[in-house]
């Protein structure tokens, strides 16, 4: 499913690569676990996949797309195959949950009543049925993860990447937006999760890949949190 | 091809409420596009309008030719036949001595002096006359040579006479019309480029405002296309009310002039035919101001959104 090559990812040679030589291998459906300290290069890798940025060098294969033989006016396409929780959300204010994610259907010219239909249905997976109407502005930081949760997952796609989905949420909550990934990931997504939570990677019992100083310093099956 | 139309649709949808959130920022566009496009209209009216005077002075001009008495019939019919082929003779009349008295005294009706000399006159002093209409006044040589090749000029008991006077006035008139032309042209080329740089400013400001949703767009798979859609029907928008306010400020100058002015020409541009003739063809200069309003906003904006919606990725 996601297949990288040696990849490297150096933004200023001044300061050295953000990534060095990363070779990783993801079996579709597969739930993997991104660990690494701040600034270890976990959103970089993240960034590459969703072509935000161009490797330095090395080779990425997701879904069977080569992104060296791929067009810039290809992307969208590539971007609508893989569902994001930016580390930042990046809601839109000016839009209420409802519209925020109906936004993702809308942009790829799904019908409204499909709309209508579905966007309920992510809502209620989501739990933030009765807050359709609520401006971002007027969420706590767990509800608005929730919402970006929803616009990821709302399009089905078959690549789900989440930065950080828990990062600002006590763990009741970190805990639910995980049983929500968890419960997309048994639908047949591939889930690929960076999370600085000790707690949710021993729970979980997953594939833990360790970023440190852009490298792989471990990659583990059914692993515990170690840096 | 269902999702293409939904998207059409959505495009034209966000063009419409984007422009309705944006008025304050189009208005400086849409006044520009609106004094370009009345200048446009404008002088395709003064054209017409010119190109009708000058067509009717030109119909009121013609030669005459004398022609001998002595001349046999067969001779003038010759002639006539002859000036038939010249390219630049339009129609030709024949007035047999009997016509062309007629003719005279219809002219000359009230000038008693000049009909009693012709009347008391024992024969009939008028001579048969050949009456040239030509097509283009300015070729007018063409003919002047011809009838003042030596046997041609043998035939003629007089030098021809052309109702020479107007000339002047047709010279003015085109006159006029080229200056207007050339005017217009720079006007319209000025203006439309004024119009281009301020619909490109709008449109970078309403990108600038909007970057954020552009950016999450494009994170979520948006086709730029689907990005820069809006913009372009906001600008074809601008384009539209500005077709439809230039028509507006031109019918109400001609509604204005003719309450105002008592005389139906403004120097030489003809006023009541113009507004006449802004009437006939109101529909297709209607088409054309949309046209013109529609090109001028799709252009700008496709410019502009390609300059600051360049997708790159680093
Ligand atoms: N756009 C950029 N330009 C220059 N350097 C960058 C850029 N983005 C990230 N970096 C650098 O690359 C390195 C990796 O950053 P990255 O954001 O991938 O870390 P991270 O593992 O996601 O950290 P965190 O856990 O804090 O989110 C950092 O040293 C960062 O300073
Ligand atoms: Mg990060």
């Amino acid at each position: 499913m996601i297949l990288l090559d040696r990849v490297s990812k150096t933004y200023n040679k001044a300061l050295g690569p953000s990534l060095d030589r990363i070779s990783l291998h993801v079996e579709p459906k597969e739930f993997v676990i991104v660990v690494g300290q701040s600034g270890a290069g976990k959103t970089t890798l993240l960034r590459l996949l969703t072509r935000e940025e161009r490797p330095t060098s090395g080779k990425i294969i997701i879904g069977g797309i080569d992104y060296d033989k791929l067009r810039d006016k290809d992307i969208p396409l590539l971007r609508r195959k893989i569902g994001v929780v930016f580390q930042d959300f990046k809601l839109l204010p000016n839009k209420n949950v409802y519209e925020n994610v109906a936004f993702a259907l809308e942009i790829v010219g799904v019908p409204n009543r499909e709309i209508k239909h579905t966007v309920p249905k992510v809502l209620d997976i989501v739990n933030l049925k009765g807050k359709e109407k609520r401006m971002p502005q007027e969420l706590s930081g767990g509800e608005r993860q929730r919402v970006a949760i929803a616009r990821a997952i709302v399009r089905q796609p078959r690549i789900l990447i989440a930065d950080e989905p828990t990062g600002n949420l006590d763990p009741k909550h970190a805990w639910d937006v995980i049983k929500v990934l968890e419960k997309i990931n048994r639908y047949g997504t591939t889930v690929l999760l960076t999370t600085h939570n000790v707690e949710i990677v021993n729970k979980l019992k997953r594939r833990v890949v360790t970023l440190q100083h852009g490298k792989v310093a471990s990659d583990r099956a059914n692993a515990d949190y170690k840096i | 091809m269902k999702r293409k139309f939904i998207t059409f649709g959505r495009i034209i949808h966000t063009g419409a409420v984007n422009f309705l959130r944006n008025v304050s920022l189009g208005v400086a566009a849409i006044a520009v596009m609106v004094v370009t496009l009345t200048i446009i209209l404008f002088s395709v009216i003064a054209n017409a309008t010119f190109a009708h005077t000058i067509q009717q002075i030109t119909d009121k001009i013609d030669i005459s030719v004398y022609l001998n008495d002595s001349d046999t019939a067969a001779q003038s019919k010759q002639l006539v036949s002859s000036l038939k082929q010249l390219p630049n003779v339009k129609s030709i009349q024949y007035l047999s001595k009997q016509d062309a008295l007629q003719r005279y005294l219809a002219q000359n009706n009230g000038n008693d002096t000049l009909l009693s000399a012709v009347t008391q006159s024992p024969s009939n002093p008028i001579p048969a006359t050949i009456l040239i209409k030509p097509n283009d006044l300015n070729k007018i040589n063409d003919i002047k040579d011809y009838l003042s090749k030596p046997d041609i000029k043998a035939l003629q008991s007089n030098d021809p006479s052309y109702s020479g006077d107007r000339k002047k006035a047709i010279d003015n008139i085109t006159g006029a019309t080229n200056t207007l032309q050339r005017i217009g042209a720079v006007a319209v080329i000025v203006f439309t480029v004024i119009c281009a740089l301020i619909i490109f400013n709008t449109i970078q400001m309403a990108i600038f405002n909007r970057r954020d949703e552009i950016t999450i767009m494009r994170l979520l798979g948006a086709r730029t296309s689907y990005i820069r859609g809006p913009f372009v029907v906001e600008s074809i928008i601008y384009g539209i009310l500005s077709a439809v306010l230039s028509i507006l400020i031109i019918n109400s100058a001609f509604i204005a002039s003719s309450n105002a002015l008592q005389a139906s020409s403004l120097g030489l541009l003809d006023i009541s035919y113009a507004s006449q003739w802004f009437g006939n063809n109101f529909l297709k200069l209607l088409t054309m101001q949309l046209t013109a309003g529609i090109l001028i906003g799709t252009v700008s904006s496709v410019i502009a959104t390609r300059r600051y919606l360049k997708f790159k990725v680093r």
